[in-house]
């Protein structure tokens, strides 16, 4: 079907949101990098933030086709209030136990949704998730491997683990936050919705849960997961950009 | 549009510079072998377009690649060179050519298995060692120093080793 331009507003704010998620959580994967617990993580993570810079690259790359501004300036010149990240991928880093819980969280929603827009009808969004679904697989694999080990290892990561996942279960649903566009999104074949996306995603990190002998936490007050789609943040957004583009802003015009 | 195939024997002398520009990462490997190149574009005394699709979307070298490209074919007298990247074609590891998957071994490393579309764990965990071709190996980690390497260990001959990996 021919789009119109609310169809083209749609399809804006799912690369914005996407592509703002992905380069959030990269900068945060890359605070891991000489800090990991064991070389291997520390490896890990620098790797998947490189992935997830990567990606957002090629996310903002298709805005920037479609009229927005150039990728590094949209990544690195707004303020907090533009950007469209989800409250989870900004908190900061934690203990390896919390990244690595979101990590598992974050991906697991991201290789389903990956999969789905592969199929998308916006032609340039179904080719780039055919790719990030490639790569997204060793995150995944990555992810529940560890889960796994962790959750069965002792009652110290075992309660390490759970803890973490308490804490970052409430914020991941903020992943799913309906934007303004749910309808004309799925009216042009563009994407399913977040509530559709949300429902494969509890049966998906269920099994890997439960092998990790893992509880999903019940009572979940969920109330400070939303608005970052929005542009309302955490705290903790600002601080971060403001560190991203600490040296880009000394001179701004420079060559590199 | 023309076939890869169809475009080498168009072209010759454009593949021929381009087998030439090898992975700066892998320095036996070419990047026709690595299956980056998706299509040239030749119009007569014009302008030639290269085709590339990036293996990792996160991939530091490409830019160095693209660049590359250019430096070669202007060497090789083409003076108009325009190379463009974009994801129309997706790589996956089976584009690498048997050439290529040669290069990856004589560079030390695993080449990645081929595969249906499925990739699990089972197939990273027996990795044959590329030192002494035993199957008894572990793997480490699915990430290593570049995007596209896991690293494993080999419990036969005691050694640790990376491999390409394989992506659907």
């Amino acid at each position: 079907m021919e789009y119109t331009e609310k169809h083209v507003l749609a399809v804006k704010e799912l690369l914005y949101k996407m592509a703002d998620d992905q380069l959030i959580l990269g900068h945060r994967n890359s605070e891991w990098t000489g800090l990991g617990p064991i070389l291997e993580e520390d490896i890990a993570f620098s790797s998947m933030a490189q992935d997830k810079i990567g990606q957002a690259h090629a996310l903002y790359q298709i805005l920037h086709e479609l009229g927005e501004g150039e990728p590094d300036t949209v990544a690195f010149m707004r303020n907090a209030e533009q950007f469209h990240s989800c409250h989870l991928v900004e908190i900061p880093i934690g203990e390896y136990d919390f990244s690595l819980i979101r990590h598992f969280l974050f991906d697991k929603a991201e290789q389903i949704r990956f999969e789905l827009l592969g199929n998308s009808s916006f032609e340039p969004l179904a080719q780039v998730a055919r790719k990030f679904r490639g790569e997204i697989k060793y995150h995944v694999m990555h992810a529940d491997s560890w889960v796994k080990l962790l959750g069965k290892g002792n009652e110290e990561s075992h309660g390490r683990m759970q803890e973490a996942l308490n804490q970052a279960f409430p914020m991941a649903l903020g992943i799913f936050e309906e934007g303004p566009y749910e309808e004309a999104l799925q009216e042009a074949a563009i994407f399913e919705g977040e509530k559709h996306l949300r429902a494969l995603w509890l049966e998906a990190i269920k099994p890997v849960l439960q092998a990790a002998h893992l509880a999903i936490p019940g009572d979940v007050d969920d109330a400070g997961a939303f608005g970052g789609r929005y542009g309302k943040h955490t705290e903790y957004l600002q601080p971060l950009l403001d560190e991203m583009t600490e040296v880009f802003r000394i001179d701004p015009a420079a060559e590199w | 549009m023309v076939s890869t195939r169809e475009s080498k024997q168009l072209h010759p002398e454009i593949w021929e510079a381009l087998y030439a520009v090898k992975d700066p990462e892998i320095p036996p490997l070419s990047i026709v072998d690595l299956g980056i190149v998706t299509s040239v574009e030749f119009e007569g005394k014009g302008t030639v377009q290269v085709n590339l699709t990036p293996t990792f979307s996160g991939c530091p070298a490409l830019k160095i690649m693209e660049q590359l490209v250019v430096d070669k074919l202007h060497e090789s007298g083409f003076e108009h060179v325009q190379v463009k990247t974009s994801f129309e074609v997706a790589w996956n590891s089976n584009m690498i050519s048997e050439e290529g998957l040669k290069a990856l071994h004589q560079h030390g490393l695993a080449p990645p298995p081929r595969h249906e579309g499925y990739i699990e764990l089972d197939v990273l965990s027996d990795t044959p060692c590329p030192l002494c071709g035993s199957r008894n190996t572990t793997m480490q980690t699915p990430f290593g120093p570049t995007l596209c390497r896991s690293m494993h260990y080999c419990k036969n001959c005691s050694n640790a080793f990376e491999a390409f990996k394989p992506v659907s």
